[in-house]
């Protein structure tokens, strides 16, 4: 099992903006690591970088052993990537997509063919083979780019914000998928959705204004917040003293309490023999994302 | 082009168009000229349309994106995609052959000139396509730019007749062009056209110089992996 490693990465645009200060971290390539950050965090920066579209303007990485800016003719026999914003091309089917895509990376047609229709088929796209893209729905769209890059033999996947713009039921297919893809292939995933993290990921990196301030298992990122446990309680309830945590009063009039473990536990009690009714969780990594980036996130 | 049959028919249209109109103007007198013309301008148009038909696929659908972060290389991408644009010009350019063959008859001297000729124009049009399409950020702006580049250079200069035909004043800025130089070449092999060999020798000159040049800036400033 190998690793990808970013050493100080910086990237600074021509326009003087600082899109990336100083990244370090390193994950083992398995499973799915979910890069979350707000729009404009770095995140994609980030991406286009270790996936060999764009230079940094210092520091290194490397995956699997593979230098990203001195040995990128190698790297790329192994990575794929599906852009943020990409889209499959209208004027050509799903199996001419995955097709063309295959032919390009060398593979001969035969071969190309027989992977395409293996890819199309293991994501249930078998009755659109041959049906124009512009056909299809925005969630099957994007299905058929996830089964291109999956058709290659990169065994390492970069997806930009994968769902965005997708419904709720399509968003929850692709997330299957995307399970189910990062049992075989290393999935370098970044999205804005803390639940889609939350859900898909083994590890989490939090980006805010370039820089990574959070990285680790959803666990490890509970840890790091300052209190593990919420407490929900409804309007009008009333809130026993707290010997440490917060209080927030939503607009509606539900409380929330976030505390730690200990006194979480002494507070469900007392509400309990109080009476009144409660929800206690574990904080949630939208907790925590709020907490890492900051109150101005929250406020806006 | 299988999906979308009408596609054929465009391509077909744009070079046979001019060439209809000129032999209509001319009474038949320039139909062979305006037959290299017609070849002319469907390389130089094939080359030239990898600047809006790149420029599409890499900010409308980010395909380039995609190829980048794969084994394969710009050169290959741009070879692959130039050739493609030669596939969406095989109808026409199948007429234009064929009436090649029948009306101008060139022996395998001039039809080697001629191949030349056009596979300097593709070149030449390819590289400055693909690299324009690689700094392009906005489709609308790439279509325009082909749509401007076509129309410098394959239809206000002399190339479906002779340079002789336009007053001499006009000539001067015929020659910025060097589909000028190419047209004049395939015209002087197949007889339509009289020049001296300095003049002929000026011509090659300028057409490989301008070529080279060109693909020399295209492979200086085509942006591949960003920085």
């Amino acid at each position: 099992m190998g690793t990808l490693q970013c050493n100080s990465l910086t990237k600074i645009y021509e326009d003087k903006r600082k899109a990336l200060d100083n990244v370090t971290f390193t994950v083992e390539t398995s499973g799915i690591f979910g890069l979350i950050g707000r729009n404009g965090a770095g995140k994609t920066t980030l991406i286009r970088i270790l996936a060999t579209e764009l230079l940094p303007t210092s520091g290194a990485a490397s995956i699997n052993g593979f230098d990203v800016l001195k040995q990128e003719d190698e790297l790329r026999e192994r990575i794929a990537i599906v852009p943020q914003e990409a889209r499959a091309i209208r004027w050509m089917t799903a199996e001419q997509t995955v097709l063309s895509y295959l032919l390009w990376r060398g593979y001969t047609y035969g071969d190309a063919k027989r992977l395409a229709d293996e890819s199309l088929a293991k994501l249930g796209l078998q009755e659109y083979t041959n049906v124009l893209t512009s056909r299809l729905s925005g969630g099957t769209k994007r299905k058929v780019l996830i089964a291109t890059v999956m058709a290659s033999e990169a065994d390492v996947i970069f997806l930009d914000e994968p769902t965005t713009g997708l419904d709720p039921i399509s968003r929850r297919e692709l997330w299957e998928i995307l399970r189910a893809l990062g049992k075989e292939r290393f999935i370098f995933l970044t999205t804005h959705y803390l639940e889609e993290a939350e859900e898909l990921a083994d590890k989490i990196g939090i980006l805010k204004d370039g820089k990574l301030v959070s990285i680790g298992t959803l666990s490890d990122l509970r840890k790091s917040a300052k209190y593990q446990y919420s407490i929900r309680l409804p309007p009008n309830a009333p809130v026993p003293t707290l010997k440490d945590g917060e209080v927030t009063t939503g607009a509606h009039g539900n409380t929330q309490v976030m505390t730690n473990e200990e006194e979480a536990f002494r507070l469900a009690r007392l509400l309990s023999d109080q009476g009144t009714q409660f929800s206690i969780n574990p904080v949630t990594l939208d907790d925590i994302f709020f907490y890492l980036v900051g109150q101005k996130a929250r406020d806006e | 082009m299988k999906n979308y049959p009408v596609v054929l028919i465009s391509t077909v249209v744009a070079p046979l168009s001019l060439l209809a109109v000129v032999t209509f103007v001319s009474k038949g007198s320039l139909f062979g000229t305006a037959i290299e013309g017609g070849l002319i301008m469907n390389f130089f148009s094939s080359g030239i349309a990898l600047s809006s038909d790149l420029s599409h696929l890499k900010n409308d659908f980010k395909l380039q994106d995609m190829v980048v972060s794969s084994p394969t290389s710009s050169r290959l991408y741009m070879s692959g995609m130039a050739l493609a644009e030669i596939v969406y010009s095989i109808p026409s350019l199948v007429i234009l052959f064929v009436l090649l063959a029948v009306y101008v008859r060139p022996s395998l001297t001039q039809t080697a000139v001629i191949f030349v000729v056009l596979l300097l124009m593709f070149t030449m049009a390819g590289a400055l396509g693909f690299m324009l399409s690689t700094i392009s950020t906005d489709v609308v702006q790439s279509f325009a730019f082909t749509r401007l580049l076509s129309l410098l250079f394959t239809t206000l200069p002399p190339v479906y007749y002779p340079i002789t035909y336009i007053p001499k004043k006009f000539q001067y800025f015929a020659y910025l062009s060097p589909t000028t130089y190419a047209a004049e070449i395939t015209h002087q092999a197949t007889g339509y056209l009289v020049i001296p060999n300095s003049l002929l020798l000026a011509d090659w000159i300028i057409l490989v110089g301008v070529s080279v040049i060109i693909l020399v800036i295209a492979i200086k400033n085509t942006r591949w992996r960003e920085i």
